[in-house]
């Protein structure tokens, strides 16, 4: 890998980042529109959840790391602070490993 | 000068002075005990710190995976600093590691980016405002300061906030990371043995969890989740997250003329 493959994909990844403010300026956006934007951030990172959660290399993760993000996400829901969620996660996932469970 | 409030406290000498004095005019009186982390933002900064940990690590893996794959140092290094998105760095990376050319791994790069198109129509215009805002916020644009925005909500000026603090800390943490796997190189703890690889997820879960409370949202969510792992195993890395957005049509809004959004 060259330094000019490197700068190749960093403009690339810049003009992926840039194009969804520079549309939004071109467009009048309606609240309804608004909305619909900020549900379809949720929904791509709650994609990235599950399939985080589940899938590696095109093929199931295993379970022991659904089973840490399962963890995060109750404390998550039990209002747990954010440190906690993301260590307890981690942790699970770890020990769980540890033990053999892949 | 005088401890007050434990060792975070630090106050001077009393002086009446207007809330708005000049920038870094260090005789001013404060209330609060000490100006960093601001009081009213401190839990953003402590979300981010925790997270900045596990991200920091990561950093380091692709570091020494690079230098490992025997590249320069400095590629990791400017590849960290210039593109600031892991999952890019890594599937460029693999791809040209495995042989497939730089043309194949600058594909790979930029597909597993496109989620980024979602994120910016979503929370760009928090830093649309000056030219050198739009161009450092474009690059700041990443997984967690686009949740950590959407989770503040409604309130703009915490939205903004949490823009900011999480993508600049995320940012040192991702090459300050990077840095240190290209110097130790082996001595690098696996990520997945601690378990970093659920970190991710269930931070991003944290975040988006109080969005689902919005009935709408859930439907979607729920339609746009199920569609990503159903064609996860067939597309290639990226695409699934962006079929997601389908799952929109879940909860579509009735009556009146349609909108262009979504994808």
């Amino acid at each position: 890998m060259t330094m000019a493959a490197v700068l190749a994909l960093a403009v690339g990844v810049y003009l992926v980042r840039f194009a969804g403010p520079a549309v939004r300026g071109r467009i009048k956006v309606s609240e309804r529109t608004e909305t619909m934007m900020k549900r379809g951030a949720m929904v791509v990172l709650a994609a990235l959840v599950v399939t985080g959660a589940f899938v590696v290399d095109g093929g199931f993760a295993g379970w022991a790391l659904p089973a840490g993000v399962l963890v995060g996400g109750v404390l998550a829901w039990r209002r747990a602070p954010i440190l906690v969620v993301v260590i307890a996660a981690a942790g699970t996932t770890a020990l769980l490993r540890l033990a053999g469970i892949a | 000068m005088r401890l007050r409030r434990g060792a975070t406290g630090v106050t001077h000498r009393s002086r009446p002075v207007s809330r708005a004095g000049p920038r870094g005019d260090e005789s001013h009186t404060r209330r609060v005990p000490f100006p960093f982390p601001p009081e009213r933002d401190r839990d953003l900064y402590r979300d981010a710190a925790a997270m900045a940990v596990g991200i920091a690590i990561v950093g380091a893996s692709f570091g020494a995976l690079a230098t490992a794959a025997g590249l320069p140092w400095w590629i990791p290094v400017a590849m960290s600093v210039l593109t600031f998105a892991a999952t890019s760095q890594f599937a460029m990376l693999a791809v040209v590691t495995a042989g497939g050319g730089i043309v194949a791994g600058l594909v790979a790069g930029v597909l597993v980016h496109l989620r980024h198109i979602p994120y910016g129509l979503a929370v760009g215009d928090l830093y649309w405002d000056k030219w050198w805002t739009r161009l450092l916020g474009t690059h700041m644009l990443i997984d967690q300061s686009t949740a950590f925005a959407l989770a503040a909500g409604k309130d703009r000026r915490r939205a903004k906030a949490a823009f900011w603090i999480t993508s600049v800390i995320m940012f040192i943490a991702w090459n300050t990371g990077t840095v240190v796997g290209v110097l130790a190189g082996a001595y690098i703890a696996d990520p997945d043995a601690l378990g970093l690889d659920a970190a991710f997820p269930a931070l991003l879960l944290a975040l988006v969890l109080p969005s689902l409370k919005d009935r709408d949202t859930l439907l979607a969510v729920i339609a746009g989740s199920a569609i990503a792992v159903a064609t996860a195993p067939f597309l290639p890395t990226g695409l699934p997250v962006l079929l997601a957005l389908v799952g929109l049509l879940a909860a579509w809004p009735r009556g009146g003329k349609k909108k262009e959004a979504g994808a």
